[in-house]
């Protein structure tokens, strides 16, 4: 793909595009459409876009195979992770209203010189932050497997027969 | 005429599923057997959603509704009583804009969405199965991989 | 006013699956198929589902289509000795009678659409799945959920949690399937190289 200067161009002005819109999509879920398992793909759409166009040793750079490879169990873990949380704090497993506290959940005193409307939840709690952290979980998952699976079909060498 | 007109998604998606099963049963190359498979699969996704699809209905993402209280019904047929009881406490809410929204069912999208990436998931590992296969035997073609075991 | 946009994008669906499973280049049935895969994420979207539409957009029309060529890259019929492969290389071989396989699809078809006519037709609002379980959960999922509005990902995460416990599972697992499938190659080099590396230091 080195001959090719418009997809090259192109490519590096709609990455940071895509990326972006995978954080939307990820933190967004719970408003608009979307969710982990969208983000996920979105952001390994973009990994896998840069390695077609730069070359596996270019995305290897960006994200490294041994760091892909333990994020794909750390995804897994952060959502059973919240479950058992979720336990430790006397309920049961993934019963996200156990997650509830009183830290920051109001504007704090001294930013109320802030302009404009003030946000209603300052931090998420309970069911919110439950659904955030176990979505959060499910994206990075998927992003991690996606582009695993993308190194392992590029890394491989056709066989000569 | 009402027939046709109710049903005709439920043909469409029939003859989707066949195409697939087609495809699955009378090429003999692994590639083309996934590629069935997938459009199997991904007629089974459209036979969910086309059940989940309420006439005038809309996306099940309720509007934003003050204290949290939600003015979103769907479905007319179970509970009567308090479809109403919701409507008129949003009519003392909103006033004239609490029109009762119709939503579609979310739970066919749920199972829907989950089924997908695992479909692609599985969809990778059967990939990774032919590449390998393809390694071993020099072959994709099915009849040409079973008589080589054959003679082996 | 909807029928215009639902029977062309209908058409070309059926179109565009006949034309995957006639046609005999692989490349093309690939391609075929990722077009297939965004015509239904359109359809999704009008049939009030946009979470549904827009994975398979991403994951059907995008993933699919890439991990399939990726594999048919490494699978030709035959390796030229230029080292330059043309579509021809991959071609399906010309399949049998396909009288067989017409016939079982066909019995099986007309089956299935004996089936529908005790369907409840198309967005009926007292079909069965509309009415059980009690669909007042959706407006109850409001007060459950801290006044989060989207009803999938609350059923998704919250009401279903374990059952996408279980799908991340599994994903996660095919991952490492297909690792342990295609991996074997790159491993052997890496483990060599470490020894390399220690036997320069010994």
């Amino acid at each position: 793909m080195n001959s090719f200067p418009i997809i090259r161009v192109i490519t590096k002005l709609l990455i940071p595009y895509i990326l972006l819109f995978g954080l939307y999509v990820q933190f967004h879920g719970d408003f608009g459409p979307g969710g982990g398992f969208q983000a996920g793909v979105i952001f390994a759409a973009a990994l896998i876009l840069y390695g077609l166009v730069y070359g596996l040793p270019a995305v290897h750079k960006v994200a490294p195979p041994k760091v892909i490879e333990k994020l794909t169990a750390l995804g897994l873990l952060v959502y059973a992770g919240t479950g058992l949380a979720c336990m430790l704090l006397g309920g049961n497993f993934l019963d996200y209203d156990m997650l509830n506290h009183g830290f920051l959940t109001e504007l704090p005193a001294a930013l109320d010189f802030l302009p404009g409307d003030k946000p209603h939840h300052f931090l998420p709690e309970g069911q919110h932050l439950g659904i955030f952290l176990v979505e959060l979980g499910v994206g990075i998952t998927v992003t991690a497997v996606m582009t695993m699976i993308f190194y392992a079909f590029a890394g491989r060498e056709r066989v000569t027969t | 005429m009402t027939e046709i007109l109710g049903l005709y998604n439920y043909w469409i998606v029939i003859f989707l599923m066949m195409t697939g099963f087609y495809i699955v049963i009378a090429r003999e190359n692994l590639i083309k057997t996934i590629i069935g498979l997938n459009i199997f699969q991904t007629s089974v996704f459209l036979l969910y959603i086309t059940m989940g699809k309420v006439t005038h209905g809309t996306a099940p993402i309720l509007k934003a509704s003050h204290g949290g209280e939600s003015h979103g019904v769907e479905g007319h047929g179970a509970d009567h009583g308090h479809e109403l009881h919701v409507a008129a406490e949003g009519h003392v809410d909103l006033g004239v804009d609490a029109v009762k929204e119709v939503y579609s069912n979310p739970i066919p999208s749920v199972l829907m969405l989950t089924a997908i990436v695992v479909g692609i998931a599985t969809t990778a590992l059967a990939l990774a199965l032919v590449v390998r296969i393809r390694e071993e035997y020099g072959t994709i073609e099915e009849d040409e991989i079973l008589e080589m075991d054959r003679n082996s | 006013m909807m029928d215009f946009i639902v029977i062309p994008i209908l058409a070309l669906l059926a179109a565009t699956a006949v034309t995957v499973a006639r046609i005999r280049n692989l490349w093309a049935a690939v391609m075929f198929t990722g077009i297939y895969s965004f015509l239904s994420a359109s359809w999704m979207l009008i049939l009030d589902a946009p979470d549904v539409a827009f994975t398979e957009a991403a994951v059907g029309a995008g993933i699919t289509t890439i991990l399939m060529l990726a594999t048919l890259s490494l699978t030709p019929r035959r390796q030229r000795k230029s080292g330059r492969l043309s579509s021809e290389d991959f071609e399906e071989r010309p399949s049998k009678s396909p009288l067989v396989p017409l016939l079982i699809v066909t019995i099986t078809g007309c089956a299935l659409v004996y089936g529908t006519f005790d369907m409840p037709h198309f967005g009926d609002p007292n079909a069965p799945i509309q009415v059980y379980p009690n669909p007042s959960f959706v407006e109850k999922s409001q007060p459950d959920m801290h006044g989060l509005p989207n009803v999938v990902t609350a059923v998704l995460a919250s009401y279903r949690g374990y059952d996408t416990l279980g799908e991340t599972a599994v994903i996660f697992t095919a991952g490492i399937a297909v690792l342990l499938i295609l991996r074997k190659n790159t491993d052997d080099q890496s483990s060599s190289e470490s020894q390399s590396v220690t036997g320069e230091n010994a």
